[in-house]
């Protein structure tokens, strides 16, 4: 790990002005991705801000919805009881990521913006365009088995690792972030970019800015909302595939359906096309599958990632069904 | 002996000291100046080096000196296990050739790790890269030379003709990855010189090992190291044999003129202290219709370094398990450009059983036969291979006993006939056994006129619990209450004592106390008539102690018997029909391994053992990049062992087993049994729960879609 100035300032504006000062800065919340980014020379800032000083954190009830506060630890998010009665959804993602004792330290906007798990990425020795704009994707010829089927580049195949965003995303979450020119208030939806032939640059925020908030606007959807995750133990595991859908269904029929994807994608992924065949349906089996289905349509599967497609469509399959029967 | 302490559960003596955080493991060590060592490990499996550039590490704060092949001494060969005690025989930093990613090349010392890390950083290789062979299918098949000197290829009966007559026959292969120990203490070293005298204060299996490696590598005289390692965080064969990082430390402090205290990295430790060879076994079984073996044909590929040969004996226990005339087992190994790889928790066992146990599991469904049932059929009343007789076998006690604590008779005999709510249940078994091991040991148990008894050993503790079965040991010997007892391992100044691994401390260091406490014992009762005690016996005779010796070594009955551990396992899982996860939700593990010093102890290991045989089935495999030939995220995210949430209770099991035979205390031995048979278990429960047969580990979601 290099040399670097450690910073720890007690508003907003100061860290707003702190990071934008120094293009190498890099914002610290909870730590649990950064450090161990630091320690593998993956990121090599000049500056570290400390955001944790910064009064952000907490959760509060505002116009029907919740304004979660981006320093809010992600245990605190999932113990919340509006959270856990009026955004399912949510609740159950926090509490499918990482570990408990990670979860205390996670911040809500941290785990948005969490970098891949990729390996190579991961790797400061293995070509990595994410990493190192225009050595390769390592990736792409080598170990694909966990990378994305939907979404990716001849660029980078890399996955978004974060669960809450992928029910962020479901719930039409938006995040308020602020520079020191101006504040934004970003649909989590368009917050991320894909990597096309730039997949070092991951989402629209601009050097310095910083999320401090995340809100979840009262829908008709949120209540009726779920999170399902598939990984290879029973905790402290990245999913494989996992899915948060949110549904509002009034007279048997769907009004208006959200379908997330996580774990197939470089991003939180919307299944649009699930969600245009849910809109104006009845819940049957016969419905279910043609959304599981019309969600990996576009799928392009390599060597070893081709299982996903399928999982994909179990998951969706079983989490629609749970959600369509009023979970 | 009257056995007042041995067998119960004694508490573990090093407890407090290890909850409270004052047990000190190589890497708490700290001395005036010491300094820190980080190794610069190849990025490419195989070429030369053009280039060590290492000056603008020479510069950078705090670098003290920078060792690769350009400065170092030349280092003698010390041969490996078993003909001598290195985990590799090729000394570090000897010349320009780079035989896998990740070996060491060079040594950066500084005053703070912080330091060093920063510099190694610096340090810039330019390699002429050559091709590689990066996985077990790409190489040549050759025929190991020996395995700890057995035959590789071996044949009893007529395996082929039998196969060829018999009334049910299956052929199936089976692999498994390579894995990983990871042990929660990383490989470390403390190297501090005195003139020409060396300490190394090492995180091993094998105090005396270490020394005596290290003493050759750099042509010293053995009395001249002494090595210590009171606590080691772990372990699990990888510290069983001594690796290039230990001479490394001990180099670098020799070059900068201060203590050197060099600790291996997670990421290091992928490369830096074995591991266990992935395996492609295939394996023909023949059989009578009512199950009955007649031919087994166990051929097994491994891989070893590029440079020497490591072989674990996959398929050996296809010869001692089952009563079965013909038999065959064949071990090949294909040279890759990756380390060499060590011993494992059963090195050979854990992964042969996988087969084997897999395959009978396939066989009792085939011929329409009870698992256990199946099992008992085969029970071998002698050695099969040999011919003696057991020294002791509880074996068919472990199935009834396993049976019965599992409730085995009311499994349902077809596949995907259990459920609980929506997800599938299977329940499945295997048999697992181990050699006992022992090798010869001394300890010494010293008598204080206070009362006091200090029991010395040159073993080790890896966590198992050798501080306090040694106080039990001694304390039962001596007629006292075990508090008066207290233990000094981790030394080469102490008695010698063999590595710890082939789970025979107990089996080789126990007796030696036993002895050394009755040798102590007599010479007190020489100074005066019974009914004092120890104590006043001494302080009457203004003596301030007396310290008897003991020597252990393995007796005459090895050769006239067979001695293993045996034990059976059970295992439920759940499965998700759609999703395919499996979880482990019940498990049973019954041993029948001779006499248990502490069921405490005892119990957590066996526990230990059958939670890294759920990592085999489940989670546990190491990615290397074929391409790259280097290790795809090598952290315990990437390699993935099971978490708490993974393991549900676990019923741990000892057949109250007396065996005269092994040695004077009875003991066979533990550690390793544990593992034996786990990863088969849980597969034979997933075939039962959902029809699937995995012959590939780990069984993950997307082996059963």
């Amino acid at each position: 790990m290099a040399p670097l100035e450690y910073l720890r300032p007690s508003d907003e504006g100061a860290a707003i002005a702190l990071a934008e000062a120094d293009g190498r800065a890099c914002l610290l919340a909870g730590g649990t991705d950064v450090v161990g980014l630091l320690k593998d020379g993956v990121l090599a800032p000049s500056r570290l801000v400390d955001i944790n000083a910064l009064p952000i954190a907490g959760v509060e009830i505002r116009d029907g919805g919740l304004s979660i506060g981006a320093l809010t630890r992600l245990s605190d998010v999932a113990d919340h009881p509006a959270v856990r009665g009026r955004f399912p959804a949510l609740a159950h993602a926090v509490l499918a990521a990482a570990s408990p004792q990670l979860r205390n330290m996670a911040t809500v906007g941290g785990s948005l913006l969490q970098r891949t798990r990729c390996g190579y990425f991961r790797d400061p020795v293995t070509p990595c365009n994410k990493r190192a704009p225009g050595t390769g994707c390592s990736a792409i010829d080598g170990e694909h088995r966990l990378h994305a089927i939907l979404g990716g580049s001849d660029r980078c195949i890399a996955v978004h690792p974060s669960d809450p965003a992928v029910a962020l995303l479901a719930l039409d979450a938006v995040v308020r972030t602020r520079g020191s020119r101006k504040e934004r208030a970003i649909p989590v939806d368009d917050l991320y970019l894909l990597p096309g032939s730039t997949p070092e640059r991951e989402t629209l925020l601009e050097h310095g800015e910083l999320i401090v908030a995340v809100e979840l606007p009262a829908t008709s959807f949120a209540a009726r909302s779920c999170y399902l995750k598939v990984r290879e133990r029973a905790s402290f595991e990245f999913a494989l595939v996992s899915a948060a859908v949110a549904l509002d269904v009034r007279g048997g029929v769907i009004r208006t359906a959200r379908v997330a994807l996580g774990g197939v994608a470089p991003r939180p992924w919307r299944a649009r096309a699930a969600e245009a065949v849910l809109r104006g349906s009845r819940m049957t089996e016969a419905t279910i599958a043609a959304a599981a289905s019309a969600a990996v349509r576009d799928a392009r599967p390599r060597e070893q990632n081709a299982f996903k497609v399928e999982l994909v469509r179990r998951v969706l399959t079983r989490v629609l069904a749970t959600a369509g029967a009023g979970g | 002996m009257r056995p007042t302490a041995v067998g119960t559960p004694v508490d573990r003596a090093d407890a407090r000291s290890k909850v409270t955080g004052t047990a000190c493991y190589t890497v708490d060590v700290v001395l005036p100046d010491l300094a820190h060592a980080v190794v610069v490990q190849s990025t490419v499996p195989t070429g030369r080096i053009v280039r060590i550039d290492a000056a603008a590490a020479e510069r950078a704060p705090g670098v003290l000196g920078v060792l690769s092949h350009a400065n170092t001494p030349s280092l003698a060969e010390v041969p490996t296990f078993p003909q001598g005690p290195a985990g590799q025989r090729r000394p570090p930093l000897q010349d320009d050739t780079v035989n896998f990613d990740g070996e060491h090349l060079a040594v950066v010392v500084a005053d703070t790790l912080h330091h060093a890390a920063q510099a190694a950083a610096l340090i810039d290789v330019a390699y002429d890269r050559e091709e590689a062979v990066t996985t077990l299918e790409a190489g040549d098949e050759l025929p190991p030379s020996g395995i700890f000197g057995e035959a590789p290829d071996s044949v009893r009966g007529d395996p082929e003709a039998a196969l060829a007559r018999a009334e049910v026959r299956l052929d199936a292969t089976y692999t498994t990855p390579t894995e990983h120990h990871h042990p929660l203490e990383p490989g470390a070293t403390v190297a501090a010189w005195d003139g020409g005298r060396l300490t190394l204060y090492d995180s091993t299996q094998w105090v005396s090992g270490v020394r005596d490696a290290v003493a050759m590598t750099l042509g010293m005289a053995t009395d001249q190291v002494r090595v210590v390692s009171p606590f080691v965080g772990g372990a699990f064969g990888s510290k069983a044999m001594v690796w290039p990082h230990v001479v490394l430390a001990a180099l670098a402090a020799r070059h900068v003129g201060r203590p050197v205290k060099l600790v291996l990295s997670r990421a290091q430790m992928f490369t830096s202290l074995g591991y266990r060879s992935p395996t492609v076994q295939r394996l023909s079984l023949g059989a009578r219709q009512d199950g009955t073996l007649t031919a087994i044909v166990h051929a097994v590929t491994q891989q070893t370094s590029v440079f020497e040969e490591f072989v674990a004996g996959a398929g050996y226990i296809s010869r001692s398990l089952y009563a079965c005339p013909n038999v065959a087992v064949r071990h090949r190994l294909v040279r890759v450009n990756a380390p060499t790889p060590t011993v494992m928790r059963a090195p050979g066992e854990a992964v042969g059983s996988f087969a084997l146990e897999s395959a009978l599991d396939e066989l009792a469904a085939q011929s329409g036969v009870d698992p256990v049932a199946l099992r008992l059929r085969n029970f071998a009343e002698d050695e099969p291979q040999e011919g003696l007789a057991w020294s002791s076998n509880a074996l068919r006690e472990c199935y009834q006993v396993g049976a019965e604590r599992f409730g085995w008779e009311r499994r349902t005999t077809e596949p995907r006939s259990m459920r609980e709510g929506r997800h599938l249940v299977g329940w499945g078994m295997a048999s697992a056994t181990y050699g006992v091991h022992s090798e010869a040991a001394a300890a010494r148990v010293r008598i204080c006129a206070d009362g006091r008894i200090l029991v010395t050993s040159g073993t080790q503790d890896l966590g198992t619990g050798t501080y306090t079965t040694m106080v039990q040991v001694a304390a039962d010997a001596l007629g006292v209450p075990v508090e008066r007892v207290t233990a000094a391992l981790g030394d080469t100044d102490l008695p010698p004592a063999p590595h710890s691994g082939g789970s025979q401390t107990a089996a080789s260091v126990g007796p030696a106390v036993w002895s050394a406490a009755l040798d102590a014992c007599s010479k007190v009762l020489a100074l005066a008539e019974q009914g004092d005690s120890y104590a006043e016996i001494l302080t009457r005779h203004g003596i301030e102690f007396v310290e008897g010796r003991g020597d252990a070594r393995p007796g005459a009955s090895a050769s006239r018997f067979a001695m293993r551990s045996f034990g059976a396992h059970f295992a439920e899982v759940q499965v998700d029909p759609e999703l395919g996860e499996v979880r482990l939700t019940r498990f049973c593990g019954v041993f029948g391994a001779g006499r248990i010093l502490n069921p405490k102890t005892a119990r957590s290991q066996m526990i230990g053992g059958i939670v890294g045989g759920t990592g085999m089935a489940l989670t546990e495999r190491t990615v290397t990049d074929r391409r790259l030939g280097r290790v795809v995220s090598p952290n315990l995210s990437g390699y993935a062992v099971p978490t708490h949430a993974d393991i549900p209770w676990i019923d741990v099991c000892f057949i109250d087993e007396h065996d005269p035979h092994v040695n004077a205390l009875g003991v066979k031995g533990i550690g390793e049994v544990a593992i034996v048979g786990v990863a088969a278990a849980i597969a034979n429960a997933v075939h039962h729960a959902t029809g699937r047969r995995i012959r590939d580990l780990p069984i993950t979601p997307q082996t059963l879609l």
